[in-house]
């Protein structure tokens, strides 16, 4: 009733081929902007923000960027850590060599560079695919991990090996640091989570998108019809590790402050953002959000829900964490291969006939 | 999203509920994950000692105490989390037992004004009390202890053309003592080779491989959780003589050394503080936090080394409480107040012994210059057979004329990065 496209004509060529053709679509996406802009930065305090709001931002950046590289182009890369790492260290030598640049154009800056190191290491996916690919990927995480552990050069010779970001400021407004205000901070991440979403869903609609995705669904048919295997798919390394790359700046700068990477960086984080995109789903945008609102949302509130409401001992909580991760996991993989975004895709096909059955 | 609304509706009950005014001692505990060995009993102990204050003398000052304890397996992220649910309970002070959650946590707890303990391991220089006001580490930190373990093989004989190999934890935590080490080797002529060993530590194969050939003469180790149990499972593996193999005082609990037995016998590992369960305060444990059922955990570490220091942490917690209560003249302290009372503390022996802890720790007093104590070392040694450590080398100072200039130049270095002024006049 409310969810229909009757009724709705398009009268020129913008309004036929925009994003949301649906106008309940449009409106639920312009209030869910609105929400996220206007009103959650004055809500918001420290707690929800360093628990929730920046790791579900930084990481859906983080998703929708491995999402490109394995929904769309079906190119399967375990680096996810490694590409962050370099993110990361991009961005702290870019602020500790340039401290006077905006802090916005050192975030953009490290994602290009990670965007070249992933080109570099994704040239095996010209040769190998699939699994044999996802070990030649988890190379790179480990040779990342380690160049950045035995270089000094990269952490400015610190005897602890750790990088910590410094203060800096974006328009006056202290973005980094410790004394950044929780609203400063989420909406700088904001700003990023808006940029990437819209050109990664721009770019998956177009021709890019649908190169990936003809790479993905029988590479040598796309390579027939006249798809360059070589440009789609490097391509598709080099726009995933331009988001990584991003994401793993603001995780360094604006999240923790101070990172180790052997910790942060590790094999762990690249399952965690290959487990977000499939249980949000593989290849949709909104599957990227949807997973990394789940993983991020998850533990906390099993936290808050087992010690806090029904006082049970931390370290049983921790394990459950694990268990039940582990299990939606399974039951994701088995029940509803698609993810979240399937649910939701059904869930929207369902509203559009509402109360009709079919 | 439904998980959000759940975790709103449980947030809106907790906000309803009253709310006590408690001493707030959170445990950033980790119970799980490869370091939990470690964790547990030093967990248990903290949480004991101030489940003991609360039984047998109503709390510190009349205010009851509450230690909540939240998860961190390790992890920074989670140490992130943690710091931020907890610290608007009124924290008084966080131990986060972990060096990488220190660094995390030493702008964030300094910009919100609540003092950090790391006893005995995060930020060395920290005890540059002008630099960090809000962090303190005493009474040891990880250069005096390699100092200390320097200070002892030299004791022992002549060390100059002696071989030294450090076997370390491959994160910020046993990247600590290379610095020292290195300055030390400078110094008395020994050759140092350096040994990286990646989180968690259970791949050791290659490094004790190269200490085979190599036949380094002593052995020092800076490993935390499993990676200490595999590393002297490998020594012994190897056949290295376990006397010459030493190991910091986070590698010196009964978890590291009981896994290989017998061959474990001799292993030595630095200390802070005294060792074993005979002291008059674990009578008190026994009678007001076991026998009532309080004990925390599954109560079977009572006694261990790291239940020692758990134990041993919250007891100059209490005693940093109780100064700032007598300083500002009110029992229902603010996290400042701590970090004065933190400034302030003296403990003697006649303190230790009326608290049941007779010569359990050295003597010593914090200024706002020095917040990291006077940096005395013991050594203790394992005896497989009996199953106890025992101190063989009483606590001694370490070499200070190496290391202060090596507080004063990483303070220095953090000061002019973080632009911070001298807090101290």
């Amino acid at each position: 009733m409310f969810y229909r496209e009757a009724g709705d004509f398009s009268e020129t060529y913008p309004q036929d081929s925009q994003t949301f053709p649906i106008k309940f679509d449009r409106y639920r996406y312009y209030l869910v902007l609105a929400i996220a802009i206007f009103v959650i930065p004055f809500m918001i305090n420290d707690y929800w923000l360093n628990a929730i709001f920046l790791p579900f931002l930084i990481y859906a950046i983080a998703a929708i960027g491995l999402n490109i590289l394995v929904g769309y182009c079906g190119q399967v890369s375990l680096g996810t850590g490694g590409f962050m790492a370099v993110g990361a260290y991009a961005c702290y030598k870019l602020m500790t060599s340039f401290p006077d640049v905006s802090m916005l154009i050192h975030v953009l800056i490290s994602g290009l560079i990670t965007a070249a190191v992933g080109v570099l290491f994704g040239l095996p996916s010209l040769r190998i695919k699939g699994f044999y690919l996802a070990v030649a990927t988890l190379a790179a995480q480990f040779f990342l991990v380690w160049l950045f552990n035995r270089v000094s050069w990269f952490y400015n010779y610190s005897a602890s090996g750790q990088i910590s970001a410094p203060e800096r400021t974006v328009f006056g407004v202290e973005v980094t640091g410790p004394n950044t205000e929780a609203w400063a901070t989420y909406l700088f991440c904001l700003f990023f989570v808006i940029l990437c979403a819209v050109i990664a869903r721009n770019l998956t609609r177009g021709s890019f998108g649908r190169k990936w995705m003809a790479i993905r669904d029988m590479d040598i048919a796309a390579e027939i019809i006249g798809v360059n295997p070589l440009m789609a798919k490097l391509s598709a390394f080099a726009v995933s590790s331009f988001f990584i790359g991003i994401s793993g700046a603001l995780f360094f700068a604006i999240y923790l402050g101070a990172v180790e990477v052997g910790e942060v960086f590790g094999i762990t984080k690249s399952f965690t953002v290959l487990f977000m995109i499939i249980i949000g789903g593989l290849g949709s945008i909104f599957g990227s959000f949807a997973g990394a609102a789940f993983l991020v949302i998850l533990p906390v509130a099993l936290k808050l829900v087992g010690v806090d409401w029904l006082g049970w001992p931390t370290d049983i909580v921790a394990h459950l964490q694990l268990v039940i991760v582990g299990a939606l996991i399974i039951i994701f993989l088995i029940a509803e291969p698609h993810g979240l975004a399937q649910l939701w895709r059904v869930a929207k096909e369902k509203l559009r006939l509402w109360p009709f059955p079919h | 999203m439904k998980m959000k609304l759940t975790t709103m509706a449980v947030a809106a009950v907790m906000a309803a509920s009253p709310v006590m005014a408690d001493l707030v001692f959170p445990s950033l505990s980790y119970r799980t994950g490869p370091y939990a060995a470690g964790g547990i009993p030093f967990a248990d102990g903290y949480a004991d000692y101030f489940n003991l204050l609360n039984a047998r003398d109503g709390g510190i000052g009349g205010v009851m105490t509450s230690v909540p304890e939240c998860e961190t397996g390790y992890n920074t992220e989670k140490g992130v989390e943690c710091y931020e649910s907890t610290k608007g309970e009124g924290a008084l002070v966080y131990q986060p037992l972990s060096t990488g959650i220190t660094y995390q946590l030493i702008p964030k707890a300094t910009a919100d004004g609540i003092p950090i303990h790391s006893m005995g391991y995060g930020r060395t220089s920290a005890a540059n009390g002008d630099v960090f006001s809000n962090v303190f580490n005493y009474p040891a930190n990880y250069w005096n202890g390699a100092s200390g373990a320097i200070k002892y093989l030299m004791e022992q004989g002549d060390i100059s053309g002696k071989k030294i190999a450090l076997v370390y934890h491959n994160s910020a935590y046993g990247k600590e003592p290379i610095r020292t080490l290195e300055e030390l080797s400078k110094k008395h002529g020994f050759e140092l080779t350096l040994l990286p060993v990646d989180h968690p530590g259970q791949e050791q194969k290659s490094q004790w491989l190269q200490i085979r050939r190599e036949k380094p003469d002593n052995v020092i180790m800076y490993g935390w959780g499993v990676m200490n149990q595999v590393a002297v499972q490998e020594a012994a593996n190897i056949r290295y003589p376990m006397e010459n193999f030493i190991g910091i005082w986070w590698s010196g609990s009964e978890n590291d050394v009981l896994p290989a037995g017998d061959k474990a016998d001799g292993y030595k590992a630095l200390t802070f503080h005294g060792v074993g369960d005979d002291f008059p305060v674990f009578a008190d444990i026994q009678k007001y936090v076991v026998e009532a059922g309080n004990a925390a955990g599954a109560g079977d570490q009572i006694g261990t080394v790291l239940y020692n220091r758990g134990l041993y942490a919250a007891m100059l917690a209490a005693e940093a409480a109780k100064t700032a209560q007598e300083i500002h003249g009110t029992a229902e302290i603010t996290a400042a107040m701590m970090r004065d009372g933190m400034e302030a503390l003296v403990i003697t022996e006649a303190k230790m012994a009326a608290l049941g802890l007779p010569g359990f720790g050295p003597e010593f007093s914090v200024s706002c210059a020095n917040h990291g104590g006077p940096g005395l070392v013991g050594m203790t040694q394992w005896d497989a057979s009996a199953k106890t450590w025992s101190l063989i080398n009483e606590f001694a100072p370490s070499d200070m004329d190496v290391i202060q200039p090596l507080i004063d130049e990483d303070s220095a270095a953090y000061a002019a990065e973080n632009k911070i002024e001298s807090s101290c006049n």
